[in-house]
């Protein structure tokens, strides 16, 4: 899950990391009266939206008068912002956080996540601020440290100074570094988050240390327990159709090509596009019914696939294990019971049930062509939207 | 000879009464699987499916000498599980359980090191050995006794890999699926090393899928200390960068983990990759 800049800073601020002063805004007039109330003599202006790169596409703007402040808020509120992480349609923009500008010395990166291969938290730290870390890493790997952190042990007073020498940083500033590592250590624990970014990690002119940006992800297997967290979510910033399956217990994600998929199990899901791609033809979507599944599941994964206009056939994969075929071709018939079906629907049903399946499926009258095997179905289904 | 298990091997099920405890204790009982004993803590003393329940996992391998356990609890249950069973000195933990938080599987790794015991999973199908003993929620009767080991990220595509290797009559030695997880037990080499010693196993399907290296480390492990034939598919090819795509750890970040990459990794060590899901059966034959 994912939170805004504004709420990962506040975030932020309880667990003692430095931020500008700051404050959220969803109107020109109050993005105004916010800048008064902050005072000085320059605001920044930032999009809240749950994706990076903004800074390239106007959504962070430097305003230099409050008449700039009024007239950036009014360009960018309401309007989607288009970054290279949202696809074409970008998303809404509904806020803003205002804040105040400070005389930047430094731009420093530092990052903490689970790294998987090693099995630990690990803090990523690079004196290449402000910039893409993943170019970073690939092309000037050197200027990038990595400490690995073991869960019993906790993090470490020399692992913070090993960090804070790499980055240049002298004085207090070891200690304040220190203090901001401890921080987003003790936040990634109690939040269960699953990454935290500080991209820049400011040094201002008079040596503070300050977090200009912010983007918390969480991990979804945990957030459950976090109602806090939870309470953040902001829907408008997700895709409808993929926010609609996650009620429904579905996996679903929206891609771009014409062929609506229902598959179960993740690993088939992704095979299954792979191979609908393979003989030609683009899927619309990744869905995964999952294990568990009953008619009214299978029913609604069925009605947001049509829901998509840019599909032109269905391509049904199960195979069942603990799913029975019988209760997917209940779903589909009872989904073409709700919503009229103008699209042709292959099914492709093996394992548990499926002669059940089959039957079932068969002489309906309906626009449903049964394949018992896989590859012949991508093809029938790749043939079928081409025709339409 | 399989690996891991077989028809001797006793296993006991943690969350034994629960729903799902008690449907795929039932297939595995049908199936074959010296299934001995369950755990669910407040119901020791009781029976269940004609088999002795535990209060704690302690107590079952006392008195039943089990050396496996297989795990059905509730996500927010199952690490507690997993540490339960390494306490009470079992040997292989296989756990099912989907949608462990990932801090939660950092500290169960961290807290096995150096115990011995092995974990399969979680977030995965479970480990057959075929006509001996199932351990997990694959549907039986698609197996097959026969000489291909099978390793797989993915539940679904395990399937559809012994589908296929049944249909060309080669059947299976020993099915093992890893799990959908980032941080998980078990990894490819751990499986690979086991199929190479294994004088039963012929070839090996491996079925990976984006996120992660492990698929990278394979190749070089099958490079170097493999000489049966391996036939490898990845799935994940058309999926969007930075979508966790189901499994909690499908999913390509910064540019790392893609099918592509795995593709070429494999394909450098000397592997056949199949391009197509469907191809896999046919290949593994080809292979032999």
């Amino acid at each position: 899950m994912n939170i805004h800049e504004y709420q990962a800073k506040q975030l932020f601020l309880h667990y003692a990391i430095p931020v500008p002063d700051g404050k959220r805004a969803t109107t020109p007039e109050s993005a105004e009266q916010v800048a008064k109330e902050l005072g000085g003599d320059g605001w920044v202006v930032k999009a809240q939206v749950h994706a990076g790169g903004r800074g390239k596409v106007g959504g962070v703007k430097l305003a230099k008068t409050m008449a700039e402040v009024v007239e950036f808020s009014r360009d960018m509120l309401g309007k989607r912002l288009v970054t290279k992480q949202t696809g074409a349609e970008g998303l809404p923009i509904n806020s803003l956080l205002i804040e105040k500008t400070y005389p930047i010395k430094r731009e420093l990166y530092l990052s903490v996540l689970v790294d998987r291969g090693t099995e630990r938290i690990i803090f990523i730290a690079s004196a290449a601020g402000g910039m893409d870390i993943e170019t970073v890493a690939h092309e000037t790997p050197e200027q990038i440290i990595s400490v690995p952190v073991h869960p019993a042990a906790g993090l470490q007073g020399y692992q913070c100074r090993k960090v804070a020498y790499a980055l240049g940083l002298k004085g207090a500033q070891i200690k304040a570094l220190g203090k901001i590592m401890q921080g987003l250590y003790d936040l990634f624990l109690a939040k269960d988050a699953s990454q935290i970014e500080i991209n820049p990690l400011i040094e201002t002119d008079s040596g503070e240390l300050m977090a200009l940006d912010a983007k918390i992800n969480f991990d979804d297997n945990a957030v459950e327990a976090h109602p806090d967290i939870l309470a953040m979510k902001d829907a408008d910033q997700e895709d409808e159709k993929e926010n609609k399956a996650q009620q429904f217990g579905l996996n679903y994600i929206t891609l771009n090509g014409n062929i609506g998929c229902m598959v179960n199990g993740a690993g088939l899901a992704m095979a299954t596009m792979d191979l609908v791609k393979l003989k030609g033809g683009q899927p619309a979507n990744f869905l995964d019914v999952g294990g568990g599944t009953s008619v009214d599941k299978v029913c609604e994964a069925f009605k947001l696939i049509l829901s998509d206009n840019s599909v032109k056939a269905v391509l049904v994969n199960i195979f069942g294990g603990i799913v029975q075929c019988d209760i997917i071709a209940a779903g589909i018939l009872a989904a073409v019971e709700q919503v009229h079906v103008a699209v042709p629907v292959v099914v492709r049903l093996e394992g548990t049930n499926a002669e059940q399946g089959r039957a079932l499926l068969s002489n309906t009258g309906l626009n449903l062509y049964a394949a018992d095997d896989l590859a012949h179905a991508a093809e029938q289904v790749v043939a079928l939207a081409e025709a339409a | 000879m399989s690996i891991l298990i077989d028809k001797d091997t006793k296993v006991i099920c943690q969350g034994f009464t629960g729903k799902q405890g008690t449907f795929h204790s039932q297939q595995a009982l049908d199936y074959g699987t010296l299934l001995v004993g369950g755990v669910t803590p407040e119901r020791g003393g009781e029976t269940h499916l004609g088999l002795p329940v535990f209060n704690t996992v302690q107590d079952a391998v006392n008195d039943t000498g089990a050396t496996t356990s297989v795990i059905y609890v509730p996500p927010f249950y199952a690490a507690d599980a997993i540490l339960e069973a390494v306490d009470a000195g079992i040997k292989l933990i296989v756990c099912i359980t989907e949608g462990i938080p990932i801090l939660q599987m950092l500290r169960v790794k961290a807290a096995m090191a150096g115990t011995g015991a092995l974990l399969i999973g979680p977030n995965c199908p479970g480990v057959i050995t075929p006509g001996e003993c199932k351990i997990g929620i694959m549907p039986g009767k698609i197996h097959l006794p026969g000489s291909i080991g099978i390793v797989s990220r993915s539940g679904t595509l395990t399937y559809e890999s012994v589908y296929q290797t049944t249909a060309q009559g080669l059947g299976q030695s020993t099915c093992v699926g890893i799990g959908g997880d980032p941080i998980h037990g078990m990894n490819f080499v751990d499986v690979l090393s086991r199929f190479q010693a294994d004088e039963q196993t012929k070839g090996i399907v491996m079925v990976g899928e984006i996120g992660g290296g492990e698929e990278e480390d394979a190749a070089e492990y099958i490079k170097a200390h493999v000489t049966k034939p391996v036939v490898a598919y990845i799935a994940g090819q058309t999926a969007p960068p930075g979508k966790r795509m189901g499994h909690a750890g499908a999913i390509v970040t910064g540019g790392k983990g893609t099918a592509e990459g795995k593709v070429a990794a494999l394909k450098a060590a000397g592997i056949e990759v199949v391009s197509s899901p469907t191809d896999i059966g046919v290949a593994m034959k080809g292979c032999l």
